[in-house]
């Protein structure tokens, strides 16, 4: 890298969202000169209610429509968020730490992400239906899913520990962008069943499709916008621009941000900032409200950082900068929310003591759960290949059971 | 119904054609399940590129027959949504070489939700695909690409080769809770054939088989010809020709489902047979053609009289149409084959 190039991708850059009136004109570059990337700064579109120092912004022209979906939130409401910011890493820090122990053999870390899914996690009604990528613990959190149930697939006993229709949360799913699609048409499906509009706000629903800025390359998120659109279906599509996509940073992605894109599509899109739980909170209720009265799709890029690994299986210092991580660090959201409930004497160290007891409980729950899980017998992976009977998976499960019955204990 | 022939006034059977026949199919499982739903591209007003699906948006309305956006991927990733919200969707692919935008969601999602659930979500949905070629048209929209499907654990794939079937295994496949992908011979769309309703009422009890067993359509003792789809009607035009000139008995077998096999019907007629050919369009490689014969040869060894025989299209990419006379079979071609297994 020359000096200037190093120059560049480490400081703050001017916003790809600042190109003049919308336009997606980019300034000419050489194949390998990257576009100048929006690292720190979310632009003056963004969706923000609490600062990096956890002070309320004012009311701008950007997040005053939003307003009003705070006004109604009691203390119970704001500490509750921010127990579930600190239970839900707490649950992200105990999937890793069970990995590195060799328990899990895997686990996609949300680290940094905690307020990007606590926020439409909390927007969520009881009947609208989340479908996840496999980051969206906090999600799961939230909609009710026990985080000792995300483990199995982790540590290889399932392929999903949960019934997805219980809480209304999807199955985890690993192929980057499918999900998008399925959420669209189970969105259809609401629309079907009149589900949509109707007035009762027990009924109306809404369906929150998450993926994040790599699932937008993807052709599935694409179509998924296209049927979206065209059916005016009432999903929610989530991203998570959290900057990375395995080692690749997400102007491999996009030249124009992804809440822009809706734009094409024919719904709007907005950004949030996802480290501002207040923020990520508002603006999802604002697109499922949109969603269940009938007034079809919204796109929402909440702008975070994924602070770990992609996986536990990559190293990021391979490929990212300790000054871009360090800028973000100082965005924490679990830290601005704490500062913010503090200095509005909502909560008090006594408090966060008791919650801090409290995720010591849930790592040592989950921990357990993790450590107890028992191996399924191996004829299981005969069982629900198919609904009805199949006569060769009966014949090769008869053959299998007594192969291994040759075998002494 | 609209195509009735000389059909006794007290019976239900009329002679039609498969593609007549398979609406009907799908219009009994849209009288008779108000979750069933139709989506593809075209299927709408047009009724689809050849007309399968004509009429059925004008009775059951817009929401039930979707016009889809012109994206394959698109199609099913909505309808597992659509299923897992408790609708059977019954999506169309306008031409067999469009699936691989969607071979994804097939394989990945449609075949494995199920079993990734452990058995908590079902995923009821048909993939319709018209497949094969002899009809003279460019490329991508010839090719017979069962295999793929039939690979994957998961689905149920399965293909008609007359208008009773045709009828019958469109709702068979509808009511199943697994996903099934249906494979309709689209050169024989407008044969005629006899078609049973089964009764004023169609009930899907009424159905002379199971979706999942093969029939012997022509009975025979010195060869057995293992086909499906298109080519059954050339299989049977081989059989009669042998028969005709006091040839060879050639017994065909019509597969009907591709996964599952029926293998007591494969063996039982093999075993008596001592001889086996397998006939499809599809290239032999890796192939449904591979399975049958390895499966042939694994349980029929000792009746083999020789070895099993491959008839299908030559290992190339589907070839312009000008040449589809000499790679897709033909009757000389079967013939030819059972002459040589006759030989050994």
């Amino acid at each position: 890298m020359s000096d200037e190039e190093v120059a560049r991708s480490a400081a703050p850059t001017t916003p790809a969202g600042d190109l003049p009136g919308g336009s997606a004109a980019a300034p000419a570059r050489g194949l390998h000169e990257p576009p100048e990337r929006d690292i720190t700064d979310g632009g003056p579109d963004m969706v923000q209610f609490l600062d990096s120092e956890g002070r309320r912004v004012p009311l701008t022209d950007v997040n005053s429509p939003y307003a009003s979906f705070l006004d109604e939130l009691g203390p119970d409401d704001l500490r509750g968020m921010l127990r579930d910011l600190i239970l839900v890493r707490r649950v992200d820090s105990e999937g890793f730490a069970l990995q590195r122990q060799g328990e899990l053999g895997l686990w996609p870390s949300l680290l940094g992400q905690e307020a990007a899914q606590v926020g439409p996690g909390r927007a969520m009604r009881t009947q609208d239906y989340a479908f996840p990528g496999y980051r969206e613990h906090g999600v799961a959190w939230c909609k009710g899913v026990p985080p000792e149930n995300l483990l199995g697939m982790f540590r290889g006993v399932n392929h999903g520990g949960w019934d997805s229709n219980e809480n209304n949360f999807h199955l985890y799913t690993i192929v980057i962008g499918n999900q998008m699609l399925h959420a669209v048409g189970y969105a259809m499906g609401v629309q079907r069943d009149g589900d949509v509009a109707t007035g009762d706000p027990d009924r109306d629903t809404a369906v929150m499709a998450f993926t994040g800025d790599g699932g937008t390359s993807q052709g599935d998120y694409n179509e998924a916008l296209v049927f979206a659109a065209v059916a005016n279906a009432p999903v929610v599509f989530y991203v998570q621009n959290n900057h990375w996509a395995i080692s690749e940073p997400n102007d491999r992605q996009f030249r124009v941000p992804p809440y822009r894109r809706a734009d094409g599509f024919g719904f709007p899109g907005v950004r949030v900032d996802g480290n501002d739980v207040l923020a990520s909170y508002a603006v999802s209720r604002a697109a499922l409200e949109r969603a269940r009265s009938g007034e079809g799709p919204t796109l929402v890029e909440a702008f975070t950082y994924r602070m770990g690994a992609h996986t536990t299986s990559d190293d990021p210092t391979k490929y990212r900068i300790s000054a871009e991580v360090d800028i973000w660090k100082a965005k924490d959201p679990i830290d601005r929310m704490t500062k913010y409930l503090t200095a509005e004497g909502l909560v008090d160290q006594a408090w966060l003591d008791a919650v801090a007891a409290e995720a010591d409980e849930l790592a040592k729950r989950i921990r357990h759960a993790c450590q107890t899980m028992p191996n399924p017998p191996h004829s299981e992976m005969f069982e629900h290949v198919y609904a009805d009977p199949h006569p060769l998976v009966e014949r090769e499960a008869a053959e299998f059971a007594a192969y291994m019955a040759g075998f002494e204990d | 119904m609209t195509s009735t022939t000389s059909a006794p006034a007290t019976s239900t059977a009329q002679r039609t054609t498969i593609a007549k026949a398979l609406n009907a199919g799908m219009r009994a499982a849209m009288e008779r399940d108000p979750k069933v739903l139709l989506m593809g591209e075209d299927i709408g007003k047009l009724g689809g590129v050849f007309r399968i699906t004509e009429g059925l948006q004008k009775d059951f309305g817009e929401d039930r027959v979707i016009d889809a956006p012109l994206a394959e991927s698109g199609i099913v990733g909505t309808a597992v949504g659509l299923a897992l919200r408790g609708y059977r969707p019954v999506v169309e692919i306008q031409f067999d070489g469009f699936v691989y935008p969607a071979f994804d969601h097939i394989v990945s999602q449609v075949a494995k939700m199920h079993y990734r659930s452990q058995g908590k979500l079902r995923l009821p949905m048909v993939i319709r695909i018209p497949y094969g070629g002899g009809i003279g048209a460019v490329e991508h929209h010839s090719e017979s690409n069962e295999s793929y499907f039939a690979h994957t654990a998961g689905l149920r794939v399965v293909t008609v080769s007359t208008t009773d079937d045709a009828y019958w295994m469109m709702q068979q496949a509808i009511a199943s809770d697994d996903p099934v992908i249906f494979y309709e011979p689209k050169r024989r769309y407008h044969e005629r054939g006899v078609l049973d309703l089964g009764g004023a009422t169609p009930d899907l009890a009424d159905a002379p088989m199971g979706l999942h067993e093969a029939a012997v359509r022509h009975e025979g003792t010195d060869v057995t010809v293992l086909t499906y789809g298109p080519m059954v009607k050339v299989a049977l035009a081989a059989a009669q020709a042998a028969e005709l000139e006091d040839g060879p008995s050639i017994e065909v077998v019509d597969l009907r489902s591709l996964s599952p096999l029926d293998t007591e019907v494969i063996e039982a007629s093999v075993n008596k047979t001592g001889r086996c050919i397998t006939l499809s369009e599809a290239q032999t490689f890796t192939s449904i053609h591979g399975e049958l014969a390895a499966h042939v040869q694994q349980h029929c060894f000792y009746h083999l009289e020789a070895p099993v025989l491959r008839v299908g299209g030559v290992n190339i990419p589907y070839p312009p149409s000008r040449h589809e006379e000499v790679f897709l079979p033909d009757l000389d071609r079967v013939l030819h084959a059972v002459d040589t297994v006759l030989s050994y």
